[in-house]
């Protein structure tokens, strides 16, 4: 299955608006080596967005969207929060839960993929916020790792509920005040990464979204694994700039903050040998995918 | 209770959902207009002739027929486009049912969430809905009922919709070819369409040319 996907009825093609000649003239579907390099020229890639000015969750998405190797054979399942006003413009199939519910939809829809195309590698990835993985769904998060389900799990972790005006969630930091948190956070950021992996999770990562690459690596590790393997987990901080009294110019600075030396969001990945193993193998694939790509070019 | 009667709107903010008042789906072999259920072969001709009376009649192709997804959607889409032909009538897309952010050209197309936009834009007063998935059309249906005094007709693949003027069911290549045959039979008999003069859309990925 490839772009041959979307093609447009000749007798009715040049009606068609402009767009969506373009997504199918354009389209990354098909490619596995798409990358977010592909973002700005690909229409399925999200070419406008509904979140605030330079929202990092918008950034998130685009590299999420850029980087999963299968876009034509991946649904979405997300939940209730900012990520929900996105969806509607993102060219990949997805389904909208109920609040907290997304790993046990996710849970269900892989089955039911793995029954009905037998042959396929169908991807499920979860796409929630930290108030749905983490404080009202962390019932059905974990229980969906506890059981081995082979699909990925990601986290926004903006640290609070951005949505409903700045509520404290269990990913909140310790001693953080927020408009409607105003005594500040009494306990510990919940370590949900350690959590996923003693969880059963085969693949953890925990990282920003401020560099693409490291992203990418991350998302196209957690789908490859959770594939063959099991359960796998990513936590993206995406901080609500506005929440945390920032500007649209400051988000990005915000990130690598975190991510510094000592801070919260210093990359960190869990995985057992097998997977480890197992994504060199990928690695090597990759790389000579590429070269030989290269090597047609300049032939 | 009165029979209720699927006319034209502006019918009201909410027009009731017409299957919450009496009316039916019709069975194989049988089409509906205005709530009315009626022999399909009757349905070809009386359909005709008010697609052909209408100044402005549009047909709206939906996801279905739009994208290839099998041959049989691509063959769809030339017997419609061969019906755009013989009326003539406008042909605009329901690309997808997206709400269109930050606005929609109602010249160009029509959305499911706000369908009345486009067809008080272009004064459209006869639309045939074909390929629009049943729930986004009922959607635009009572939409379309609620605010406008456009003459809805859908030619729909599985049972029908009570919520539209006039209604065909188990629709496919040949049945749209038969409706086309009829236009062109009445055409042929006398009747003249009444569409106003226009020129047909056409884009580019450039952006539109016609």
């Amino acid at each position: 299955m490839s772009k041959e996907k979307i093609q447009l009825s000749e007798a009715l093609e040049d009606i068609m608006p402009s767009e969506y000649q373009e997504m199918v003239a354009t389209a990354t579907f098909g490619n596995e080596d798409r990358s977010w390099k592909d973002i700005g020229s690909s229409k399925e890639l999200i070419e406008q967005h509904s979140l605030c000015a330079g929202c990092p969750e918008s950034i998130a998405f685009r590299y999420i969207l850029s980087s999963i190797p299968a876009p034509e054979d991946t649904v979405f399942v997300g939940s209730t929060g900012c990520t929900s006003l996105v969806f509607p413009m993102v060219g990949v199939q997805n389904i909208h839960s109920l609040f907290g519910n997304q790993n046990a939809v996710a849970s269900g829809l892989k089955r039911a993929l793995k029954v009905r195309f037998p042959d396929v590698n169908k991807d499920v990835i979860v796409l929630a916020g930290d108030g749905a993985t983490v404080d009202i769904g962390l019932d059905m998060t974990m229980q969906s790792w506890f059981r081995q389900e082979n699909f990925t799990t990601i986290c926004f972790d903006n640290e609070l509920y951005a949505n409903t005006g700045g509520q404290e969630s269990g990913l909140m930091q310790k001693g953080f005040v927020s408009k409607m948190a105003p005594m500040g956070k009494k306990f510990e950021k919940v370590r949900l990464p350690e959590i996923a992996f003693e969880a059963g999770c085969h693949y953890v990562a925990c990282l920003t979204v401020s560099k693409p690459n490291r992203v990418e690596k991350a998302i196209r590790n957690a789908v490859y694994v959770a594939r063959e393997f099991g359960p796998t987990y990513v936590q993206l901080y995406t901080p609500c700039i506005l929440e945390i009294g920032k500007q649209s110019m400051e988000g990005l600075d915000e990130m690598k903050d975190a991510e510094a030396i000592g801070g919260r969001f210093v990359m960190k990945e869990f995985m057992t040998d097998e997977v480890k193993e197992f994504l060199k193998e990928k690695d090597a694939e990759q790389k000579a995918r590429k070269k030989a790509a290269k090597a047609a070019v300049s032939a | 209770m009165e029979q209720y009667v699927v006319k034209p709107g502006p019918e009201a903010f909410l027009p009731p959902a017409a299957a919450s008042m009496g009316i039916v789906l019709p069975d194989p072999g049988e089409a509906h207009y205005e709530g009315r259920i009626i022999d399909e072969e009757d349905a070809y001709e009386q359909i005709a002739r008010k697609l052909l009376g209408a100044k402005v009649p549009t047909i709206f192709p939906g996801p279905l027929v739009l994208w290839k997804w099998n041959e049989k959607a691509g063959k769809k889409a030339e017997a419609i486009r061969e019906l755009a032909n013989a009326l003539p009538a406008r042909l605009i897309p329901m690309a997808d049912y997206r709400p269109k952010y930050p606005k929609i050209d109602p010249e160009v197309e029509i959305n499911p969430n706000h369908p009345n936009l486009t067809i008080w834009h272009n004064k459209i007063d006869a639309c045939i809905f074909v390929g629009v998935h049943c729930h986004q059309a009922n959607l635009a249906l009572k939409i379309i009922r609620g605010g406008t005094d456009c003459f809805t007709i859908a030619l729909c693949a599985q049972a029908g919709h009570e919520d539209a003027c006039a209604s065909f069911r188990d629709i496919n290549v040949e049945k749209i070819k038969k409706l086309t045959e009829t236009v062109k039979r009445l055409k042929s008999e006398g009747v003249e369409s009444q569409a106003l003069p226009f020129t047909q859309i056409k884009m580019t990925r450039a952006g539109r040319v016609a």
